[in-house]
């Protein structure tokens, strides 16, 4: 299964990536036609400013079926919602462990720049805000690896490949994967 | 993306030297584009802003992030300033091609510039007199240094109207007044359009795009014209002969000289020195036949135009050129010389010579050129050329065999001379209907476009429905490539366009020059506007810049729709971020100075809108 990956460390904050995924959401999927439509089409992914760490990172999340942050959540802060699909986050119950993070093809890698930064003051409410933003407003936006292209529009906009489309292999009966 | 020849240029002799690059691994301009897809879509729709550093600010154009910059300028507030900073870049090159024209006109009449004189007395006379000064008692250099005083003082001029703005009909004098648009000073509008984009000064987009078109005004009416004026004088106003273009024009026996840039000031020059004996005969001791100067872009229409020196190409045949291994020299002066020429002459034994004090480029020889001894340097650079050819390696030469006569030099006098020394006779053809109108089809290549796709459809589509064409620039040269600039192609055109041609010995389409010579088009319109007493906005007329991509040609457009001539663009401007621009351009100008843009990379529709504005205005000027 191809994944698109994310690198924060390359992020410049232009966001590409948020422009071509809205225009590959739209109905022409035309930039230039896309700004008259009707309903203003919604991007699947954000460059989140994170303070504590001085960057902007691209942030997207799948609502994964098979949702291994949900099954690895310690708190039970994350949970699917049956009727809709998709992964709610409480930011009542997160303790910040960053367990998910481990599992999750997306961000781990922020994961990553995390432990290297040693910035755990960066806490998962960054994650939290791009998880549930989602529910609040439309049910059925999610990323869904732009159907029909070859590549991404997100990660084909990208100037500096901080968004990367790989091939994931998922251990099997562990949430353990690698990509290559 | 991997656009194979084919689909990058239309012209069989462009397509052969992209293979040849692709075979040597040679990268040209269309492999740095398929490098930047996909474009940034903020620049694209112009929604970016850098003018300060609290930002770099963007709009989000769907709404769901910012919608405004740090200061609060909305979408509108920056498209316009952008835009508004693309006008003035724009006018500045053209207007300081100027500058620098008349600086060598002064030069020259006052003696210390020895290589240039007076070639066309009888436009220094007239254009004294439109100015204002009598020439009772003046010998012709006193004359000459009086008048480039005079226009000197229309570049730091602080109240105008400037003069040459007189040439437009009255009505068009009027309209410019009453909107405020008349332009005061070339250098004052240009500065003005600095300081109203700087951060908090001029945030109304309607306000900031009138300063546009006043900048636009001062380029067309002002910089450019003047730059036709004073070069016709010391250059010659050009008359129709014969010529040919493409690649195929340079020699493999001789020395090849590519003239690359704008400016006749230099290429005037190489020309002379490629007839010096003394080169020759070193020529001839290299081996070498002889030497063979040939142009690209406006430097090359301009020896064109006046010398009938052969053109190798558009713009984007410059590295084309190189690519043939055949090019001993490429010598440049100023705008749309790529900097990858230094790089890209290295893989060759070409000689990649920059002249100009204002422009230097990695990898160049630098051979700075000045006035004051003008045919001294055009002959060195001549020298180092000649010098080069037996390092030329006949392992890598492909010249391509194509090459396309064409009829060249129709200025306006030229043009009046050849309908028998007034527009009536165009005039009557138009009344009667045997043309339907005049199209004025200009501008660059850009590789968003299949490069000449645009030019030459529009251009073919436009003449077919008796439409005849006047074209500057790089379309004159995509037009000349495709044959259409011989008397031939009148077979091409409508019935009517073809009996008018045939009768006169004249193309379809009309080459009246470089970039800045698209002020003989303006001129040309308002004779025929004076004579037929109605402004230039009523007549059947239309633009299109179908392949543009320089900010010059922002400035033209500015200044063409402003002169109240419809244009059609066949690239996107960077202003689909603001509606409020979007529809200001597209329809609001309209009733405001009687024209307006559209936006169609269509040629064949692009066409079509042409065609039926003309006809609009057929009817309301009762033809039929």
């Amino acid at each position: 299964m191809k994944e698109v990956i994310i690198l924060p460390e390359r992020c410049m904050g232009c966001r590409s990536c948020e422009v071509a995924c809205a225009v590959s959401h739209s109905k022409s999927r035309n930039l230039f036609s896309a700004l008259g439509e009707e309903t203003a089409p919604k991007k699947r992914i954000y460059v989140e400013y994170m303070p504590a760490l001085g960057a902007a990172v691209p942030i997207t999340c799948r609502h994964c079926d098979d949702a291994p942050c949900v099954s690895v959540c310690p708190a039970k802060a994350l949970s699917m919602d049956e009727d809709t699909g998709t992964v709610n986050h409480n930011i009542e119950r997160c303790v910040d462990c960053w367990k998910c993070s481990m599992v999750c093809t997306r961000f781990s890698s922020l994961y990553q720049l995390i432990l290297v930064s040693g910035c755990w003051t960066s806490s998962m409410s960054s994650n939290r805000e791009i998880i549930n933003r989602w529910t609040e407003e439309d049910t059925s936006r999610r990323c869904d690896l732009c159907e029909g292209r070859e590549l991404p529009a997100c990660v084909e906009a990208c100037p500096t490949h901080a968004l990367v489309f790989m091939e994931i292999k998922r251990q099997q009966g562990t949430n353990a994967f690698s990509f290559s | 993306m991997k656009l194979t020849a084919l689909e990058k240029s239309i012209d069989p002799a462009s397509q052969s030297m992209l293979n040849k690059a692709e075979n040597e691994g040679i990268e040209t301009a269309w492999d740095r584009y398929e490098q930047q897809l996909p474009q940034c879509s903020f620049g694209q729709l112009g929604i970016c802003c850098r003018n300060c550093n609290m930002g770099p600010c963007r709009i989000d154009p769907f709404g769901e992030g910012a919608e405004k910059g740090i200061c609060g300028a909305t979408a509108d507030i920056i498209v316009a300033r952008n835009l508004l900073r693309m006008i003035a870049a724009g006018a500045a090159a053209h207007s300081d091609h100027a500058r620098d024209a008349v600086l060598t006109f002064k030069k020259m009449s006052e003696g210390e510039a020895g290589s240039y004189g007076i070639k066309d007395e009888a436009k220094l006379f007239s254009l004294a007199s439109e100015y204002g000064i009598s020439a009772e008692g003046k010998r012709r250099e006193e004359l000459a240094a009086e008048l480039a005083n005079v226009l000197l003082m229309e570049f730091g001029k602080q109240n105008g109207p400037l003069l040459c703005t007189k040439r437009a009909p009255e009505s068009r004098l009027k309209l410019w007044s009453e909107l405020g648009i008349e332009p005061r000073g070339i250098d004052r509008e240009i500065v003005e359009c600095m300081h109203r984009t700087h951060m908090g000064v001029d945030n109304n987009a309607t306000h900031i795009l009138l300063q546009g078109l006043r900048t636009g005004l001062s380029d067309g009416w002002g910089g450019s014209m003047i730059a036709t004026d004073v070069q016709d004088i010391l250059f010659g106003t050009p008359e129709p002969k014969k010529s040919t273009v493409n690649l195929g024009v340079l020699s493999h026996d001789k020395v090849n000289v590519i003239v690359h840039g704008h400016e006749p000031i230099l290429s005037e020059m190489i020309v002379e020195a490629a007839e010096d004996p003394e080169l020759l005969e070193l020529a001839k001791k290299k081996g070498a036949s002889g030497i063979n100067v040939a142009g690209i872009c406006c430097t090359g229409n301009e020896t064109l135009m006046r010398h009938g020196t052969p053109i190798a190409g558009t713009f984007l045949q410059q590295e084309l050129a190189v690519i043939t291994g055949a090019v001993e020299a490429m010598v440049v002066d100023v705008q749309c010389v790529m900097p990858s020429l230094g790089g890209l002459a290295g893989c060759y034994h070409t000689k990649f010579i920059s002249t100009s004090p204002k422009a230097d480029f990695p990898g160049a020889l630098r051979m700075e050129f000045h006035e004051e001894k003008a045919y001294d340097t055009a002959k060195e650079i001549v020298r180092t050329a000649v010098e080069n050819f037996p390092n030329r390696n006949l392992e890598k030469v492909n010249i391509p065999a194509e090459k396309q006569d064409c009829m060249v030099g129709f200025s306006a006098e030229a043009i009046l001379k050849a309908l028998g020394g007034s527009p009536d006779p165009l005039i009557n053809a138009i009344a009667g209907g045997a043309v339907k109108g005049i199209g004025a089809v200009v501008g660059c290549n850009n590789v968003k476009v299949q490069h000449n796709y645009g030019h030459v459809n529009l251009v073919k589509e436009l003449i077919k429905n008796n439409v005849l064409v006047v074209t500057t620039g790089c379309n004159a040269i995509a037009c000349a490539e495709a044959g259409l600039l011989v008397p031939e192609a009148a077979a091409l055109a409508g019935d009517g366009l073809k009996g008018v041609c045939e009768a006169l010995g004249i193309p379809p389409v009309l080459h009246m020059g470089s970039c800045v010579d698209i002020s003989r088009i303006l001129v040309l319109a308002s004779a025929i506007a004076n004579r037929l007493g109605v402004d230039i906005s009523s007549l059947p007329a239309a633009g299109a810049a179908p392949e543009w991509m320089s900010e010059k040609a922002v400035s033209i457009g500015a200044y063409v729709v402003s002169s109240g001539v419809f244009t059609v663009l066949g690239t996107v401007p960077p202003v689909l971020g603001s509606q409020a621009v979007t529809a200001l351009l597209t329809k609001g100008l309209d009733g405001v100075v009687g024209a307006s843009f559209a936006v169609e990379p269509d040629p064949f529709k692009a066409a079509n809108l042409m065609l039926e504005h003309i006809e609009g205005k057929r009817k309301a000027l009762g033809l039929n």
